[in-house]
């Protein structure tokens, strides 16, 4: 088919292209799907690779968590700085530990954890599974009838989806630090007072929509770390790609899925 | 180490008229071939004609495009996913790059296949299998050893003993002895031969080595453009006066020559 039209011209050789990267578009979303049913088939059926899950969250936490302490602690300070002189200029700077606990447990504890975990995380599923790709690593699995996808790709979901509402709690508990230390050297106010006052602003949909936005965010990373490792093809460059589409993906992805959850979300408030 | 002589009749592998293509790439253009019980036959062909991609067809790797592929007894094409599982427990295969799991170590390695098959077993007889067939490879001081320390004889031979421990009906060698050196080309070419012999296997042994045809293998057939342009013992194939078998027989004929010389 391909060669027919490329036979007929300049004009439906680009008509050929278009069609063909709309083609892609939707042949990918069609593949995506395929892969999470998959997930959701293999994920409930014995038996549980229990070990290997342990395993990866064990990963997924070993290699976050310095990075998300760092960047939740100076996001705390840094953000609580910022936002002073605005709050100052109405004489309101007691309400800067709700204001900053409200922005940091309702957006940004949950983003910059998932887009450091699908740097970090996400592009290292790539590249792992998209090198045992192509060295043929996943072939011997599965010829030797064992279940590849069970073993590398429900696990790593698995892990990643359970361990992202921990590390985005985490982070927020990190970032408060942070906001304290600024409040304290500041305005001098106590640890419980500031815990006081930063508490009485957050309500339960406030945790659980942050809870319900991670265990996605997880997922999401999950899904396109595993997808573009497990279906890398040519060598070297391919594994590249992989990990390289994991992170681009998992992030624009998380941007679309916070902007709806948002608009959701304030729909219950 | 002797060619163990074949003189039953009884189909292990049957190929009719299989093709298959990459794109506008025929790579396989009408394959036949019948593999006895206890038999082994070596597969020559120049790179890229598709031994390969044949041996995993073979395996299920690949689906072939038409023609009839069946491995004991079965389609490999049309049975259902568990019917291939339980299929892939009796082939075992030696990939042309070892494809040793590399984040784990070889006694991983070779439990992997073992506990995820064979559920009914303990800890001692998993233990007493990986022992075993590392035993039969000769390396069994490498068990605690990551695939990074290791060579790629040594890997190739892991590699065999994964797929061994399954006590596979059939194996299928991708190029077993390629990229080693002469003595340890040997190793690998007795080890195929005990294998045939202890583990009664069938195997398809894919190589560019002239030497391991000649030891390993019963038949030999010799793949050229997508078919097979002869299958016999190894005497009647290189009596052949057709210039591709020669040249396949000159160049490794040649070889030999300047590694006694040396
Ligand atoms: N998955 C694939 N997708 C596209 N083309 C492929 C694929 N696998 C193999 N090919 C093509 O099929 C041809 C045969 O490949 P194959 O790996 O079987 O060669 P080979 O005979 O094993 O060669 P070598 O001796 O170098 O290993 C090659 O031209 C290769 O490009
Ligand atoms: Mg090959």
């Amino acid at each position: 088919m391909q060669s027919n039209l490329k036979k007929t011209g300049v004009d439906t050789e680009n008509k050929y292209l278009i069609s063909k990267s709309i083609d892609d578009f939707f042949g990918g979303i069609y593949n995506v799907s395929v892969f999470i049913i998959r997930f959701f088939r293999e994920a409930f059926s014995a038996p549980v690779e229990w070990k290997e899950i342990i395993n990866q969250c064990y990963q997924v936490g070993y290699q976050s968590l310095a990075l998300v302490s760092l960047t939740g602690f100076i996001t705390g300070i840094v953000f609580t700085k910022q936002s002073r002189p605005s709050l100052s200029a109405f004489g309101a700077n007691s309400w800067l530990p709700s204001l900053v606990t409200i922005a940091i447990i309702r957006a940004l504890a949950p983003l910059i954890t998932s887009l450091i975990a699908a740097g970090k995380v996400g592009s290292n599923m790539g590249a792992e599974l998209g090198s045992m790709k192509v060295t043929e690593q996943i072939d011997a699995m599965e010829v030797s009838a064992t279940n590849p996808f069970k073993f590398l790709v429900v696990t790593r979901i698995t892990a990643i989806t359970l361990m992202m509402p921990i590390l985005i709690l985490y982070t927020g508990l990190v970032g408060m630090m942070g906001a304290y230390l600024n409040v304290h050297q500041n305005e001098s106010t106590s640890f419980l007072g500031f815990v006081a006052s930063a508490f009485k602003s957050i309500v339960f949909i406030d945790i659980f929509s942050s809870i319900f936005k991670a265990t996605c965010y997880g997922f999401t990373i999950g899904v396109a770390g595993c997808y573009q490792g497990y279906y890398a093809q040519n060598g070297t460059q391919g594994v590249g790609r992989a990990a390289n589409m994991a992170v681009v993906l998992s992030m624009f992805l998380i941007f679309i899925e916070e902007m709806i959850i948002v608009q959701v979300v304030n729909g219950f408030r | 180490m002797e060619n163990i002589e074949i003189d039953n009749q009884e189909l292990v592998i049957s190929i009719k008229d299989l093709k298959k293509s990459f794109g506008n790439l025929n790579v396989l253009n009408g394959i036949n071939i019948d593999v006895l019980k206890g038999e082994n036959i070596a597969i020559l062909g120049r790179s890229g004609s598709g031994k390969s991609v044949l041996i995993k067809i073979i395996s299920g790797l690949l689906k072939p495009d038409s023609g009839l592929v069946k491995v004991l007894g079965q389609e490999v094409d049309k049975i259902t996913e568990k019917e291939l599982q339980a299929l892939r427990m009796k082939i075992g295969f030696s990939f042309q790059s070892s494809a040793l799991y590399d984040s784990m170590s070889v006694r991983e390695n070779l439990e992997f296949p073992l506990v995820r098959n064979k559920r009914e077993l303990n800890e001692k007889e998993v233990n007493e299998a990986i022992e075993s067939v590392l035993d039969d490879v000769g390396l069994s001081q490498t068990i605690n050893q990551m695939p990074s320390e290791l060579s790629g004889g040594q890997k190739k031979r892991i590699g065999i003993a994964r797929t061994l421990i399954l006590k596979p009906e059939i194996m299928l060698y991708d190029e077993p002895t390629s990229g080693l050196d002469p003595i340890t080309c040997i190793e690998i070419n007795n080890l195929i031969l005990k294998v045939q012999q202890q583990y009664k296997t069938s195997s398809i042994i894919i190589t560019h080595d002239l030497t391991c045809a000649k030891i390993t293998a019963n038949k030999v057939a010799i793949l050229l453009d997508g078919k097979f342009l002869t299958i016999g013992n190894f005497k009647e194939v290189f009596s052949s006066n057709d210039a591709n078998v020669k040249a396949f027989h000159d160049y490794n004929f040649i070889e030999k020559n300047e590694n006694t010389e040396k």
